[in-house]
């Protein structure tokens, strides 16, 4: 076990179990005003561990659809972390056992992948175990406190912690962008091509699991034709 | 209601973990293909951009709230503070924004 990785994933876990403890509750009261029982709604969260996915499975089982609709639409709407999990195969640490990689899967979130990705050069399992330990327990208790409660928070702090996540990913786009005309273009050309779909009429209807992965194929796919990462200035090689 | 909750709850469950282990499992080898390094070396930074912006307007009570986040996040991004500065920072703003604004 790597300590050093373990005690650095569980800090930076902290604000992403906040963060995921705030969003969770609505979705714990959601769940049950739509007629599950209290462990059921706890168990969605702690094996799913995904927002958007569980918000769109508890409409089609609130709703009666079938098993292959809830499957499909987790597919679509989860496809982005595939890309997520590829980009990390390739960063994890090399002299590990390679069972971690079947542990560190089920703990690819947005924001766990954000933080382990913002890691200089290769990541230990250990690190995402450390941000795992937090996360998972955070959506797993704002799950409870939702689901019993019916919304313990005043509104205003949920409005609050509700912008912590996109704080996290800022921290850790800005800092490489500001050193890497490369990676800043990568930047502000997804975050237009995002808006592109947020706000033309047309493209609006496009699910946000599909709008992540049309932004991330184009522009990380326009880049590297534009801007080849050479071989010395690889991020993994560091 | 109309099917077995638990079966709803395992079908979602196994297809999010496929599609989170599949690639991490199927691609232990180091890839050598130039392209697809550059890819894979952009993809976090495309992929958290695009989810962030326009995102992050609409994550609090209010779109100027959301921007005055936006704003605080990116300064305290930019002078490098730690994840949890960054995140506490836009958390702060937001609030004050609420109150002030």
């Amino acid at each position: 076990m790597n300590r050093e990785s373990f005690r650095r994933g569980l800090k930076d876990g902290v604000p992403i179990g906040l963060g995921y403890f705030a969003v969770s509750i609505a979705f714990g009261m959601m769940a049950v005003s739509g007629g599950l029982t209290v462990w059921q709604a706890m168990l969605i969260s702690l094996t799913n561990l995904t927002s958007a996915g569980q918000f769109a499975g508890l409409g089609i089982i609130v709703g009666g659809g079938t098993y292959w609709e809830i499957a499909l639409t987790q597919l679509v709407i989860n496809l982005r972390y595939f890309l997520m999990s590829f980009s990390l195969s390739q960063k994890l640490v090399r002299d590990v056992p390679w069972v971690h990689r079947y542990f560190v899967a089920f703990g690819v979130t947005d924001e766990i992948f954000g933080v382990s990705a913002g890691q200089e050069g290769r990541v230990s399992p250990w690190y995402n175990y450390g941000a795992m330990c937090v996360a998972i327990p955070g959506w797993t208790l704002g799950t409870l406190v939702g689901a019993v409660s019916g919304g313990i928070l005043p509104d205003f702090i949920m409005s609050a912690l509700g912008v912590a996540i996109y704080g996290m990913f800022l921290a850790v786009v800005i800092p490489p962008a500001k050193k890497n005309r490369a990676v800043l273009g990568v930047v502000v050309c997804a975050m237009a091509v995002s808006a592109l779909f947020a706000w033309v009429p047309a493209l609006k209807h496009v699910s946000s699991g599909f709008v992540i992965i049309i932004t991330t194929v184009l522009v990380a796919g326009a880049a590297s034709l534009i801007w080849p990462v050479e071989e010395k200035e690889d991020d993994y090689e560091r | 209601m109309r099917g077995n909750v638990y079966i709803y709850i395992a079908v979602m469950a196994l297809v999010t973990y496929l599609i989170r282990m599949i690639p991490l499992v199927a691609w232990k080898k180091e890839i050598k293909s130039p392209f697809i390094k550059s890819f894979l070396y952009y993809v976090p930074y495309a992929c958290l951009a695009g989810m962030t912006f326009p995102a992050i307007l609409t994550s609090t009570s209010s779109v100027v709230s959301g921007a005055v986040g936006f704003g605080a996040a990116l300064i305290a991004a930019y002078k490098e503070k730690s994840l949890v500065t960054v995140a506490l920072v836009a958390c702060a703003a937001v609030f004050l924004a609420e109150r002030f604004i």
